[in-house]
């Protein structure tokens, strides 16, 4: 594992210490290159998310002629969006279990003990999870299209789906990092995984609203997973509405905030117990 | 005999007695199955309203999905456990002793398929009080002995997998089989109304034989037409990857 002085930014002596903006830098490409080094952290973000969306696609292709089923080139564009915000969840989960194994690994106490913005430790996991989100995103898309997929929103609706997909990447990376840092165990963080189904189902994210069944339905309007899911599939499905692109942004925008919020309070409450 | 038959007890004990003491590791492969048999029916409910769909309500045909995927859990799990026992030493001090290799590997893969029965039971009970077509008593024996029996064979997959990593890092290779041999089946919608490469390999995935089986009492009678495929593809399956545990297992330590 490497040591917080390799790191955080080297501070000469007599020098004041690294800014937050070096200091989260040098962490994000610290947290992205040790995610990108385990394959064992980034399989699940991959590989659940296709064979769910290589199943449903196989299975229930035939759904699009129910009715009330919006109008769509086929169910594999439908569903994308649904693997895109399941792998970022999962992204989720995989960043909380990140810094959860640094806690145990002791690697976090180091990195309490050096000149550093404390806040830049909860923002460096989040830069990392918002580069890995965008490499989500991209493969998906791309994965989509190989298959048959279509994009009815050209090159402005990718830039549009990339874009809500890395900040609610960055918002899912949020929630478990508090998680983390709460629980402080790999084990308990990686408990939730269950949960990320859980709100998967009460959401429109595979589903059209109005065919899902009572209650999930009447959940799914208010869930913000669902905002995000539509904000992300009506580039892929049609051409691009504003108010559904804008919604997805803004829900996708208020989890981030939120849950760095919540982080950050966590990363206090933390500190305060040290 | 007798002490094979104490040493595989003995063994089938010691992975029940992990429930217990740790319950919290059973709890989420107990609740998954459950978890995506309501929200899948929740999500997908109104798929059973396609023309050719075989059964009235989506639930009770995803139950038997559900059921499987708790025995593949459960599967996984005990080729974990047995990674782990690897890595910390004590499966070595097994092999020291005089009990025959097939015995361990039976004492382990038993132990899955005992284990299978939790989550099996607990969606049984949620399912029911959802409304779930009560399958029958038939119906319910003929599930429970398949979902045991698919246990075990994912069992034997993941003990294969462990003897050949000796890690746990190797637990989404378990997991990943057996969630690729349960849903790349007819887990969503009957054959006929699969498409694309999914129909294909549903038809020669010799697991849509015993997800056939599990299904049949809830949506419709238990015949002998749709239970012998059934056992005999888990039959077969036991064969061949208890054959390649075996091997696997004789080429430890030597």
């Amino acid at each position: 594992m490497a040591t917080a002085e390799a790191a955080v930014p080297r501070v000469a002596v007599g020098r004041a210490a690294p800014g937050l903006a070096i200091t989260v830098l040098a962490l994000g490409r610290r947290a992205l290159r040790n995610s990108l080094r385990r394959p064992q952290f980034l399989a699940p973000l991959i590989v659940f998310p296709s064979l769910m969306l290589a199943v449903n696609v196989g299975g229930l292709s035939r759904t699009t002629s129910l009715p009330g089923f919006p109008h769509v080139h086929g169910f594999l564009d439908f569903q994308l969006a649904a693997a895109l915000v399941q792998s970022l969840m999962l992204g989720g989960v995989s960043a909380g279990i990140a810094t959860a194994l640094e806690i145990e690994g002791g690697f976090f106490d180091r990195l309490i003990a050096a000149p550093i913005p404390r806040v830049a430790i909860v923002l460096g996991r989040l830069l990392a999870t918002g580069a890995l989100a965008a490499g989500q995103v991209a493969y998906f898309l791309a994965l989509g299209l190989t298959f048959g997929g279509h994009i009815e929103g050209g090159i402005a609706g990718v830039v549009l789906v990339l874009a809500i997909g890395v900040v609610a990447g960055v918002g899912f990376g949020g929630i478990g990092v508090m998680l983390a840092l709460r629980a402080r165990n790999a084990s308990t963080v990686q408990g939730i995984f269950p949960i990320v189904f859980v709100v998967l189902f009460i959401s429109d994210a595979f589903f059209p609203q109005n065919l899902l069944s009572s209650p999930a339905d009447a959940v799914a309007a208010y869930n913000p997973l669902s905002y995000v899911a539509d904000g992300m599939r009506n580039p892929i499905i049609a051409s691009i509405s504003a108010t559904k692109v804008i919604d997805g942004l803004i829900a996708a925008a208020g989890i981030a905030v939120v849950a760095m919020a919540l982080s950050v309070w966590a990363l206090r409450g933390r500190l305060r117990e040290e | 005999m007798t002490a094979s038959l104490r040493a595989m007890g003995a063994l089938v004990r010691r992975a029940l007695n992990e429930i217990l003491r740790v319950p919290g590791g059973a709890i989420p492969g107990v609740l998954a199955p459950t978890i995506f048999m309501l929200g899948l029916s929740a999500v997908f409910g109104k798929a059973s309203h396609l023309p050719g769909f075989t059964a009235s309500d989506f639930r009770t045909f995803i139950v038997p999905v559900g059921f499987l995927q708790g025995a593949s859990f459960t599967g996984a799990a005990t080729g974990v456990n047995l990674a782990r026992d690897i890595e910390q030493g004590w499966f070595d001090r097994l092999l020291l002793s005089p009990t025959p290799r097939p015995v361990l590997l039976a004492g382990l893969v038993g132990s899955a398929s005992l284990r299978a029965l939790m989550p099996a039971s607990f969606l049984l009970v949620v399912a029911l009080i959802v409304g779930v077509h009560w399958p029958g008593v038939l119906g319910l024996v003929v599930a429970g002995a398949l979902v045991m029996g698919l246990a075990c064979v994912m069992a034997l997959w993941a003990v294969m997998l462990a003897l050949r990593f000796r890690t746990q890092q190797a637990a989404p290779l378990m997991q990943i089989g057996g969630f690729i041999a349960v849903l790349f089946t007819t887990a969503y919608a009957p054959q006929a109304l699969l498409t694309g490469w999914l129909r294909d390999v549903a038809r020669i995935n010799p697991v849509t034989h015993v997800l056939d089986g599990v299904r049949q009492g809830f949506v419709a009678q238990v015949t002998w037409g749709k239970t012998w495929p059934a056992f005999v593809a888990v039959a077969g399956l036991m064969l061949v990857l208890g054959a390649l545990a075996v091997r696997g297992l004789r080429r430890v330590g030597v």
